[in-house]
């Protein structure tokens, strides 16, 4: 038995992409962008605050982090939990005494169950941005459209309510998508998205509602996947995410603005023996006076602003 | 599947590493050394087939998508500059369709007189439930379109996703001779029994080799599948080298790193590499070059020597 002859044909193999989402273009060859105070180098700092349901449906994967034992799963549950009551209060401390300027990744049901946490917040000041509703609310292609749109929606909305922000950027939950949600993303007034991991620079991204400008949000720095998918110790982690720094500076510097996009999880570097590392890392960062820190809505402006045809 | 599986490979002989004919490498180099560049297109929504899942979770599978497409959009050219740099011209495994999607990777890579060579169509389409005239067929296509876009006459297969049939390699061979005669398809990257060049059995009798490719240096293999550090991959890098370097001084030896451009190429990573590059372009006695030269090279003046003692052994040496 063999496969049938569709299995050797190519219909999308062409000049481009095999999709009609974003331009083709290598990061050298674009337009130089600098950022404000003609820095080199801009740096997000996102912290994601999750919530994972106790009686997680795992559709149409497990999240990753989520629950693995047999209902109830107190310990993964609580663990999460641990870095909306516990952690956070730790990053605030650390980015209060360096000044840090970070954005708020949010689950919006977490925002509306944690009204302490959500003032305390807005309290400090920052950018939120939407990351869906909670850790099992995953999209997926397969997914029902109007299911999808009724998630995106009230997501968005009840964030906006409880915020009094504009909410512009999103963030899917385990930056999965169904092939709609770009689309249900720019229905929603949502400007920026962190999902898709191909770039150290903003670029522009196509939707049958309008553009949207894509943030790659990176994973291959992000606490979670170095310190708990690759399983490095918290020293590695620094060595990772400062070399990262060191590098994108270095060809900012030689070729035009980059972005560093790092992402925190306080349900893990908001531990006691972490959250040393995290401030090593900031005082890394707050170290270099050709950095420009801001939240990603400001980066967003400014790359806006320069872009013109880039992409 | 298969309607009968074979329980030995049958591709080589069994070929003890002491007492081997000393392979001589030019201007007596000890180790052949040479850098891979897996550049590859992944589809967004291949099609299904039986054996293996593309991707983990439903498309569009945006994470792994998006990281492999980083690799085309951002590390290649970190990476050139890196070869550059050090004197190096990369041996490209080449998921075919590059040259479509992206030609101005290629046309990078042919100013620096880059040897390319086939790694299927696109690393979302497997050989895995293809019949053998499919095969063929996929393995034309790759070779014709190698030499279509680069007028390259392509000598080395690495299967796409390492995905294999029984044929595999007999078809390569079979295709790049009919196309192109010796000079086309003499070499393989899917076979990782040995540090030295070896003959391989095929069909039709035809001479060709299996080239050392490594998937313990693969960077692949080292940061995705085994999570292994970026500073801990260079050390097995230099560990790696200096044992075959030490050895080559007995007999020549090959030295291969496999690379991907979502992997070594990423801001995190990248000094790793370059100091390894560092490291090993900085000993003399290193032969820098890509995998044709290292296989012409071994088939003009150790092919022969290698198959003689392999006979003259095989009484005693068993078979594998």
């Amino acid at each position: 038995m063999s496969l049938g002859p569709e299995y050797l044909h190519y219909p999308w193999r062409r000049h481009g992409y095999d999709h009609d989402r974003y331009a083709w273009s290598m990061l050298g060859d674009r337009r130089t962008i600098r950022w404000p105070g003609d820095k080199p180098l801009a740096v997000w700092i996102n912290v994601s605050l999750q919530f994972y349901p106790l009686n997680q449906r795992g559709v149409p994967f497990k999240v990753p982090n989520g629950m693995t034992m047999p209902y109830p799963d107190l310990r993964h549950y609580s663990l999460r939990d641990y870095g909306n009551r516990v952690g956070i209060y730790r990053l605030l401390a650390a980015f209060e005494q360096r000044g840090v300027r970070p954005t708020w990744a949010i689950n919006a049901q977490l925002a509306e169950r944690t009204p302490y946490l959500l003032e305390r917040l807005r309290a400090y000041g920052g950018e939120f941005l939407c990351h869906g509703w909670n850790m099992d609310h995953l999209h997926y292609g397969g997914q029902d459209r109007d299911e999808e749109a009724a998630v995106v929606r009230r997501s968005v909305e009840t964030l906006r309510e409880l915020t009094g922000q504009r909410i512009r950027g999103w963030l899917s939950p385990a930056k999965h998508q169904s092939w709609n949600t770009p689309e249900l993303l720019a229905e929603n007034g949502i400007e920026y998205c962190g999902d898709w991991i191909n770039d150290d620079m903003p670029y522009a991204f196509a939707t049958e509602r309008g553009e949207l400008t894509m943030m790659p949000l990176s994973t291959e720095i992000e606490d979670q996947f170095v310190m708990c998918q690759n399983l490095h110790s918290e020293d590695s982690w620094v060595n990772q995410v400062t070399d990262a720094f060191d590098f994108l500076l270095e060809e900012g510097r030689a070729q035009g603005g980059r972005l560093l996009a790092l992402n925190l999880h306080p349900w893990l570097v908001g531990q006691p023996h972490r959250i040393g590392c995290l401030e090593a890392v900031l005082d890394h960062i707050a170290a270099h006076a050709e950095v420009w820190q801001a939240p990603a809505g400001e980066i967003l402006d400014a790359y806006r602003a320069q872009a013109g045809d880039n992409d | 599947m298969q309607a009968e599986m074979k329980e030995r490979l049958g591709a080589y002989d069994y070929w003890p590493y002491e007492d081997r004919p000393k392979i001589t490498w030019p201007n007596g180099a000890r180790v052949a050394f040479w850098v891979a560049p897996n550049i590859e297109y992944y589809e967004l929504d291949p099609p299904t087939n039986p054996q293996r899942k593309p991707w983990p979770t439903p498309h569009p599978s945006v994470p792994g998508y998006s990281i492999r497409d980083y690799g085309n959009r951002v590390g290649h050219e970190r990476q050139m500059a890196l070869l550059d740099k050090y004197g190096i011209r990369g041996s490209v495994s080449l998921s075919v369709a590059l040259c479509e999607h992206h030609p101005e990777i290629i046309t990078m890579c042919r100013e620096r007189d880059w040897e390319f060579f086939s790694h299927g169509i696109y690393n979302t389409r497997y050989t895995y439930g293809l019949s053998e005239a499919q095969e063929r067929e996929m393995i034309r296509d790759g070779i014709e379109t190698i030499h279509r876009h680069t007028g390259q006459k392509c000598a080395g297969y690495l299967a796409p996703a390492l995905s294999h049939s029984e044929h595999t390699l007999d078809l390569f061979a079979e295709v790049g001779q009919e196309l192109f005669g010796e000079e086309g398809g003499i070499y393989t990257c899917d076979l990782f029994h040995d540090d030295q060049p070896t003959p391989i059995h095929l069909r039709s009798g035809r001479r060709f080799i299996s080239m050392p490719y490594s998937l313990e240096m693969n960077d692949t293999i080292v940061y995705a599948v085994n999570k292994v550090e970026p500073r801990h991959y260079l050390t097995m890098l230099k560990r790696h080298f200096d044992r075959l370097y030490a050895e080559g001084a007995e007999s020549g030896t090959v030295m291969c790193i496999p690379t991907h451009n979502y992997q070594v190429s990423c801001p995190h990573r990248i000094k790793a590499f370059e100091e390894a590059l560092e490291y090993i372009t900085g000993h003399s006695d290193v032969w820098v070059a890509t995998g044709r030269e290292i296989a012409q090279h071994y088939l003009a003046h150790h092919y022969d020597d290698a198959l003689r003692d392999i006979e003259a052994k095989a009484a005693t040496a068993g078979r594998s």
